[in-house]
């Protein structure tokens, strides 16, 4: 069975599932062009900077779940959502608790440290 | 048009593969269970990056050691590959000849072997201006998150060749389908870490 | 052919050998010591000897490889993860005997040297922690759980039997230690800097790495694959608010697993590079941080805690309910309560080094996570007094140490709200207290409710039930062993005695030392108790059978198959119409019913994958240890194309016929129809064959 075999239903799956990895390309393309430009030839303030390659990480990750990785909020059986929003829970704690702590280690004890 | 049900993240096989459809369920499940696990191991490096980056010890830093176009070109072979083993699964889904299945996957494979060369390349000028893991606390978190994230695009590469080595064996059956489908899962996701990489380590150490 | 022999052996040397420093200086404190050591040495090569002497005499190497190492059923697995346990269980004690022999006649000198009692510390907790308790709860929740939740087996039976070669290359790895020394001194936490080479050059380490290294990836395989089968494989019905407790604490112990042990695997591999590398990440100078490990491997060892203690409640819930005959009371709030223990052990960790010198507010904010966990705790000590509350209680052994585990783990529990309290715990940080607190949780909630889950499964998993009498014996002698040998732990603490100290010149401490010791004598005669337990009850087997499975009334689905349990588990799956599915079957008369009819059942066939990798990762380990490349190199690739090799393989499963099933069934089904059904007054007697008599009318159920 070849292509031509596809029902219309199918054919339509298939084209809207390939129109969505090309617009996720497009705006994964997007997201990556904006910070890497800005880097090199803006002179925003490093602040100003490290905010929008922050925004647009978050943003192109959320991207890349939803149209690459078909993840999205839809209601279906989705044990794979709710283990997503588990990790991302887990990981703030850590990566938060750990920066937090270290970080106030060095100001208090190690400032040479601090980057 | 109802949509075909989502069991799993990555492609869905659907109705029109049975039987591996159901096989994978559980199997990309777990899969996904232990990327999430695999993912706490990035983030940890991740912070420990962070934590580490006023550890150059007089050595060289992120200005005198990264170099924006080749983590650019790097960015862009990871993001297109990930397009490209997109193009992959929906053949895998929709066309049941394995021409065009094989082309995708052929092009995502060069692509990763191109950014390990990248990669491999940028190690090598960092080493040759005193950017060893040795020197520095700063380099040792730099090597070692960069350098698990380029042996899981290595592993990822080897998986792909393994996944040929079955096809050629035994076809296009259930075990490849849900093997592609987890490789897949895998790319995808090693693109994601190295959103986290482009912009935590080298976007943010050239600003 | 020297260049040759150091390309071959690595750093392996004359050192090595647990009786060469004796050799070459032989003053009586070496003497002493080096004798302790190749005693034990000798025992682990002559026990390694005596076993194959033993298998090659009865001719089972083939029972062996095929009916239990290749095997990939979840109940053999599950039995091979606890004698693993129970192997590494019988060592740990013996080193803990020791110790306190040693503290208690430490004034002043004592008979071990330091570099000994070090290791003896290290070997103790990491063999208690990764090797005792890891496997014996895996063991434990691999062979009830898919029986309590319906199903043949767990997702990933292959994964499975690799988790468990694992971990038994581990515990290989910390006996080889014994033969080939040295083990680590640096505590099973293993801090930086004094691990990291300049300080702790020899192999100790490194055996200390890569055996928690190896325990950790089995775990999160093992966390992977039971939180999957969870999930997946629940038989039709079973909803989740229906599964019993124990499965909720196989759960939510399994999501621990899972992104609790990713820490520990980057705290070691991170002092890996460090010592192999010449990376920098915890050391003193080139821009190390000591300080990130310890807070890597208490992110680990927080969630850890839980991991451990969760599965023990789990029994004990279950526990509580059958022997005082009454459905569990509070099913919700305890489910409840378990889900919020396991999210808040991840907000916790820092209360492991309140003392490393961060904010007040900082340790505020930790403190407080610490006492919320008292909460569900609190409710779970509640519902279970509520359930024995006018119920007939029966004081079998699991309830005598239940009760014990309930009088005891309120106490641990008390001194751990004191200890989260920042400013106490300035005062009495890395003293004894500590140690008597931690083992006050774990030795009542963990130990209690694995040995209390042990006594009472095992008639189902071997088809009869363990002698009593040796069986009360230990029970108690664990309780007051346990009082004996810790509560005086606390006094010492307080009296300011540091942990982890060979001698000391305070005379003060020395009753309590004393007292802890004569404790610690009466653990090793529980830990003889057991073993005459078992050995007594192998011999009386006929005598105790109970093969139609249900000798204690039980509530869940295990019970309503046969003892042991078909390698399928259930002849047909069955359907799941309420909580407690056994109990509600037995009160309607709809108990060992016949199926309409039988289907072909498909298991996972053997697969020698298992065996392989155990090898593999063994030697790769071992080689690693004693820098023998060749051998890193050599047994990764083997790895490697096991593992290739494997996933070419097509024919993974074997079907055994419906008219297999059936015959099975139906002579069980006449042995149900043949036994006498006994009340609860006659549950030990012999008389009891696994079938339960209808309870009394009028009795609280």
């Amino acid at each position: 069975m070849t292509r031509h075999h596809l029902s219309a239903q199918q054919e339509n799956e298939r084209s809207s599932e390939l129109r969505s990895y090309v617009v996720g390309y497009v705006l994964a393309l997007i997201l990556t062009l904006t910070p890497f430009a800005l880097v090199a030839w803006s002179d925003l303030s490093n602040m100003k900077l490290w905010s929008v390659i922050g925004i647009c990480a978050l943003i192109q990750i959320v991207v890349h779940f939803r149209f690459f990785l078909h993840v999205s909020l839809a209601k279906q059986k989705r044990e794979d959502l709710h283990l997503i929003l588990f990790t991302t829970l887990i990981l703030v704690i850590m990566v938060g608790g750990t920066l937090w702590i270290i970080l106030n280690l060095y100001t208090r004890i190690m400032p040479s440290m601090l980057p | 048009m109802t949509p075909t049900t989502n069991r799993h993240p990555g492609i869905n096989l659907g109705d029109m593969h049975e039987e591996a459809s159901d096989a994978c369920e559980s199997l990309v499940f777990g899969f996904w269970v232990f990327m999430m696990s695999d993912l706490i191991i990035f983030a940890l490096l991740f912070a420990t990056y962070v934590v580490m980056l006023g550890g150059t010890a007089g050595g060289p830093g992120p200005h005198e050691l990264y170099e924006m176009k080749s983590a650019f070109l790097e960015t862009m072979l990871l993001l297109a590959s990930s397009f490209t083993f997109g193009m992959a699964s929906l053949a895998l889904k929709y066309d049941r000849t394995k021409g065009q299945l094989l082309g995708w996957l052929v092009i995502t494979l060069l692509l990763g072997l191109a950014f390990i060369g990248l990669e491999l390349r940028d190690f090598h000028l960092m080493a040759s201006k005193d950017g060893v893991p040795s020197r520095s606390g700063f380099l040792s978190a730099f090597y070692a998150l960069v350098s698990l994230h380029g042996l899981h695009v290595t592993g990822a590469c080897l998986w792909m060749l393994v996944l040929f080595g079955q096809m050629a064996v035994h076809g296009l059956d259930t075990g490849v389908k849900t093997g592609l489908l987890r490789l897949g899962i895998l790319w995808h996701f090693l693109d994601i870490v190295w959103i986290g990489i482009f912009s935590v380590v080298y976007l943010g150490g050239l600003v | 052919m020297s260049y040759f022999l150091d390309m071959l052996l690595g750093r392996l040397d004359w050192d090595a050998l647990p009786f060469w420093k004796m050799l070459q200086e032989p003053t009586t404190f070496n003497i002493i010591n080096g004798t302790i050591v190749t005693g034990a040495a000798s025992m682990v090569v002559l026990g390694g000897l005596a076993l194959v002497a033993l298998i090659t005499w009865f001719g089972k190497w083939r029972v062996l490889w095929s009916d239990w190492l290749t095997s990939v059923d979840h109940k053999k697995i599950g039995i091979m993860f606890i004698v693993v346990a129970f192997v590494m269980l019988a060592r740990a004690i013996i080193e803990a005997v020791f110790m306190r022999a040693q503290q208690s006649v430490g004034l002043g000198g004592g008979f071990l040297s330091a570099e000994h009692f070090g290791e003896f510390f290290s070997t103790h907790g990491t063999i208690m922690i990764f090797f005792m308790a890891m496997p014996f709860l895996t063991g434990v929740i691999n062979y009830i759980m898919p029986l309590q939740i319906g199903a043949r087996d767990l997702s990933f039976p292959v994964m499975n039997s690799i988790s468990l070669a694992l971990t038994a290359a581990g515990a290989v790895l910390v006996m080889v230690s014994l033969v080939l020394t040295p083990f680590s001194t640096g505590g099973w936490s293993g801090y930086p800097p004094f691990t990291e080479s300049p300080y702790s050059p020899g192999a100790g380490v490194d055996y200390w790495i890569w055996a928690v290294t190896l325990s950790t990836l089995s775990s999160t395989m093992t966390g992977i694959n039971f939180a999957v089968t969870i999930y997946k494989k629940r038989a039709p019905g079973m909803h989740l608010m229906r599964m019993p407790l124990f499965c909720w604490t196989a759960l939510t112990t399994a999501i621990l697993m899972i992104f609790g042990m990713p820490p520990l695997t980057v705290a070691t591999a991170l002092l890996a590079l460090d010592r192999y590398l010449d990376f920098h990440f915890f050391t003193t100078d080139l821009g190390g941080n000591m300080m990130n490990y310890v807070n890597l491997f208490w992110a680990f060892g927080h969630p850890e805690v839980y991991i451990l203690i969760l599965p023990a409640f789990g029994v004990f819930s279950e526990i509580f309910s059958t022997f005082s005959g009454k459905r569990i009371y509070g099913y919700k709030t305890l489910v409840i309560a378990t889900i919020s223990i396991a999210a808040l052990s991840f907000t916790v960790w820092l209360h492991h080094f309140f003392t490393m010198g961060q904010d007040a507010s900082i340790n505020a904010v930790f403190g407080i996570a610490t006492m919320l966990i008292g909460i569900p705790t609190g409710v779970k000590i509640y519902d279970w007094m509520l359930t024995m509350y006018r119920g007939r209680v029966r004081l079998t052994i699991p309830m005598v140490y239940a009760i014990g585990f309930i009088m005891l783990f309120v106490i641990g529990g008390l001194t751990g709200i004191i200890l989260a309290n920042p400013s106490i715990d300035y005062q009495v940080h890395n003293t004894l207290f500590l140690v008597a607190h931690f083992h006050n949780m774990l030795v009542p909630g963990m130990l209690f409710g694995m040995l209390a889950g042990y006594n009472y499964w095992f008639p189902k998993a071997f088809g009869y039930r363990l002698n009593e009498r040796w069986g009360y014996r230990a029970a108690y002698s664990w309780i007051i062993g346990f009082i004996l040998a810790f509560f005086p732990l606390y006094a010492l603490g307080l009296l300011g005695m540091p942990r982890r100290t060979v001698a000391f010149l305070e005379p003060a401490y020395l009753p309590w030392t004393i007292v802890a010791g004569i404790g610690a004598l009466v653990v090793l005669f529980a830990l003889f108790s057991l073993i005459m337990q078992l050995g007594v009850s192998i011999r009386r087997r006929v005598t105790y059978a109970v093969p139609i499975g249900d000798p204690w009334d039980g509530f869940s689905l295990e019970w309503s198959t046969s003892s042991p349990p078909p390698e399928y588990n259930f002849p047909v799956i069955p359907q799941i119409a309420s909580r407690d599915p056994f109990r509600s079957e037995k009160d309607s008369g709809q108990a060992y019913q016949r199926p309409e009819e039988y289907g072909n059942i498909e298991m996972p066939a053997n697969s020698a994958l298992g065996p392989v990798l155990a090898v593999v990762s063994f030697l790769m380990t071992f080689g690693l240890v004693w820098y023998m490349w060749w051998l890193v190199i050599g047994s990764g690739l083997m790895g490697l194309a096991a593992l290739v090799g494997r996933s070419f393989v097509r024919r993974t499963t074997r079907i055994i016929s419906a008219d297999e099933v059936r015959r099975t069934h139906e002579s069980w089904l006449d042995q149900v129809a043949r036994a006498k059904a006994i009340t609860r007054a006659d549950e030990r007697d012999t008389t009891n064959q696994g079938l339960a008599a209808s309870p009394v009318e009028g009795a609280v159920q």
